[in-house]
């Protein structure tokens, strides 16, 4: 009965992807950022320190009887030390020429003036950081050019960019955890409306198909909407269907019952033994025929609601007491009694109370039609381990063994029926109906006494 | 016995109304609601024979103020709906009962005598011929005193008999109006009930005779 869904997706896990991806990017580029930005600063405070530095070293130098004097200040490489214990370098040259410290640091760049420059290069296997300026001093007339380098290592910046990266990816990652469960939380919230949607849908009884009208979100109007408008085209669908059954049963009947009736009072007013013979013929294929008519539009009926079931509490004892005394004055008309022995206790099953009095009423037509005159067709019902069961038997000649496994099939009748109407279809409908209950019908003959025996069981709610 | 037959459909009524007719029931026809209004102001019915769907509205509303204006003649509901909801529904709007169109006469005779039975209580409506009582209703025979219970149909063959004393029936329309047509009764059968009834009346003066050729009747001796 359900076609299988074909699933694309899911809007929650799309949802969450995306919110997902949004706040990683939004993590890593804010700790790009922050990271750059701490490169940025720590190398600008080394570079000023640095600066400072060669800018004390120059001051020192000075022109002292025509000799150029470079008293290095112990500042000058005490500021250096304070941001950790990197190793520090110097040069000093004039005028080209190396005049003390390291004499193989890295030439340092071509000055452009007197502000200091800066320069990154490797010295001793090292990554360093050098600064270099030039003062210009005047030695008897002439100019004089001193150029002081000073370079420093970076594991002090380096391990502080480190400590910087790991706060920050922290930061990052404490950020990507909150939008992820904001994310997932607002994901979950943004379906919640659907889910809502779904389940007052799918709780609602089988016949239920008025129009949703609690409130949505708007973005779900259209979806209402449309499920509203299939609905209501739904149930018209239904209620034309269902007047359609009830409107042919109305149309080929009632002019069958005309016909019948006239044949019936024809067959009063003839003589003729051929005549009558004839007319009897008659009658009795409009019997036929009304009884199919009546039998298909029973079974469509069924058919239609096993596909709609609509389960409520059925007593079985009740339902069995209803269709005997209603099948009653047709079995007094053919001398046959109906005895109907119950248990005092209550059977309730779940199921549709008109599809399953439709299942006993042809077992007890069944019963009745077939049985020989003056016998009893017996009524019972009884708990079994499984569940409940009704059962009809006669006293006629019970159904033959050949056909015992096909006369639930639609219009199969037994081999010993030709003299009773009959359309193949009573034994289908009670089959059909109690397996959309959960139940079976099981054909038996009396095991001493022949008579037919037909068992409705079904499951007890 | 009177009946009301509520119909819209003019051959079926007239089917039926000949049909009740020929079996000496007075029958008053109405084709729609309105129409049946007036004659129930007008009569009293025995039986009211309803159709559901009316061309002025539905034989449920007319079922529905019958009850609630607490008039007591019973009502059989005609309905050809397949669907046993509906016929189920008119048993709680306070229909006596239903049957499904088409219908076969002996069905609606058997449906009109088991409400009429159901309906009475036990008061009985006695026909005496000779020495002999008959209650239809309570199904008995009383003869000298002595009350034999009918099966149905000896009760129906006896009743064929005391509406027409003296009146012979051949074994045929016996036959017809015993059996329902979907057994290929024989006329043999008849004589079987017919010996059934001769036992029940032994030593009473009401006699079933044999007309040589030409059938039976009732006689007193």
């Amino acid at each position: 009965m359900n076609t299988p869904i074909l699933l694309r997706g899911s809007i929650r896990r799309r949802l969450i992807i995306q919110l997902l991806a949004g706040a990683a990017l939004l993590a890593s580029l804010m700790f790009l950022v922050v990271q750059n930005y701490a490169r940025d600063l720590a190398g600008q405070s080394q570079d000023e320190i640095l600066s400072a530095s060669v800018t004390a070293i120059l001051d020192s130098a000075s022109v002292r009887d025509g000799d150029l004097t470079v008293d290095i200040p112990y500042f000058a490489f005490s500021m250096l030390g304070n941001i950790s214990d990197d190793r520090v370098f110097y040069a000093i040259t004039r005028n080209g020429d190396f005049l003390t410290g390291y004499s193989d640091l890295p030439k340092p760049v071509a000055s452009n003036g007197i502000l200091p420059r800066f320069q990154t290069a490797h010295y001793d296997g090292e990554e360093i950081r050098m600064a270099t300026a030039t003062r210009r001093l005047s030695v008897s007339g002439t100019p004089d050019f001193v150029e002081v380098t000073v370079a420093q290592t970076r594991y002090g910046l380096r391990q502080q960019l480190a400590g910087i990266s790991q706060t920050v990816a922290g930061f990052g990652i404490g950020f990507f955890v909150i939008a992820a469960v904001f994310g997932i939380l607002a994901a979950q919230s943004a379906i919640q409306p659907l889910r809502q949607l779904a389940g007052s849908v799918s709780r609602r009884g089988l016949s239920d198909l008025r129009p949703v009208s609690a409130p949505v979100p708007a973005e779900m109007e259209s979806l209402v909407g449309a499920l509203n408008g299939f609905m209501s085209r739904l149930k018209t669908s239904l209620s034309r269907s269902e007047d359609l059954i009830a409107e042919a049963a109305h149309r080929v009947r009632t002019p069958l019952t005309t016909v019948r009736t006239q044949a019936e009072i024809t067959l009063r007013r003839v003589d003729k033994p051929e005549n009558r013979q004839a007319v009897r013929e008659m009658i009795r294929a409009i019997d036929e025929s009304s009884r199919a008519a009546g039998q298909l539009l029973d079974h469509a009926m069924v058919s239609f609601r096993s596909d709609h079931l609509e389960m409520e509490d059925v007593e079985l004892t009740r339902l069995a007491q209803d269709a005997v005394s209603r099948l009653r004055p047709m079995a007094e008309l053919r001398d046959i009694d109906l005895e109907i022995s119950l248990p005092d206790l209550a059977m309730v099953v779940k199921g549709d109370p008109i599809l399953m009095q439709s299942a006993l009423l042809n077992l007890l037509d069944n019963a009745i039609k077939y049985s020989p005159p003056d016998s009893t067709v017996h009524v019972t019902a009884r708990r079994t381990e499984s569940g409940a069961e009704i059962t009809v038997r006669d006293e006629g000649a019970g159904f033959p063994k050949a056909d015992m496994g096909r006369l639930t099939r639609r219009f199969v009748r037994g081999g010993n029926t030709d003299a009773v109407v009959g359309s193949g279809l009573g034994l289908t409908i009670a089959n059909e109906v109690a397996r959309a209950h959960g139940g079976r019908l099981f054909l038996t003959n009396h095991s001493d006494k022949g008579g037919a025996c037909a068992s409705l069981s079904f499951p007890l709610a | 016995m009177r009946y009301l037959l509520v119909e819209d459909n003019d051959q079926l009524a007239n089917a039926v109304l000949d049909r009740l007719t020929l079996d000496g029931h007075v029958v008053d026809r109405a084709p729609d609601l309105g129409t049946a209004d007036d004659f129930i102001a007008t009569t009293e019915y025995d039986m009211i024979l309803l159709d559901i769907m009316l061309p002025d509205g539905d034989g449920r509303q007319f079922l529905q103020a019958h009850r609630t204006a607490q008039r007591n003649t019973p009502v059989i509901v005609l309905t050809a709906r397949s669907e046993v909801s509906d016929r189920v529904s008119v048993l709680d709007l306070g229909a006596d009962d239903y049957i499904v169109k088409p219908f076969d006469f002996s069905e609606l005779e058997a449906r009109c005598r088991a409400v009429q039975r159901r309906r009475s209580g036990g008061a009985s409506n006695l026909h005496k011929y000779g020495d002999v009582v008959f209650d239809p209703l309570a199904c008995t025979l009383t003869v000298n005193g002595r009350e034999v219970r009918l099966r149905n149909r000896e009760l129906r063959l006896f009743e064929i008999f005391i509406a027409a004393p003296d009146q012979v029936f051949s074994k045929s329309k016996l036959v017809d109006r015993l059996f329902s047509y979907d057994v290929d009764a024989s006329e043999n059968a008849i004589e079987v009930y017919v010996g059934r009834l001769r036992k029940h009346l032994e030593g009473a003066q009401a006699q079933i005779v044999t007309v040589r050729g030409l059938g039976y009747r009732l006689s007193l001796s």
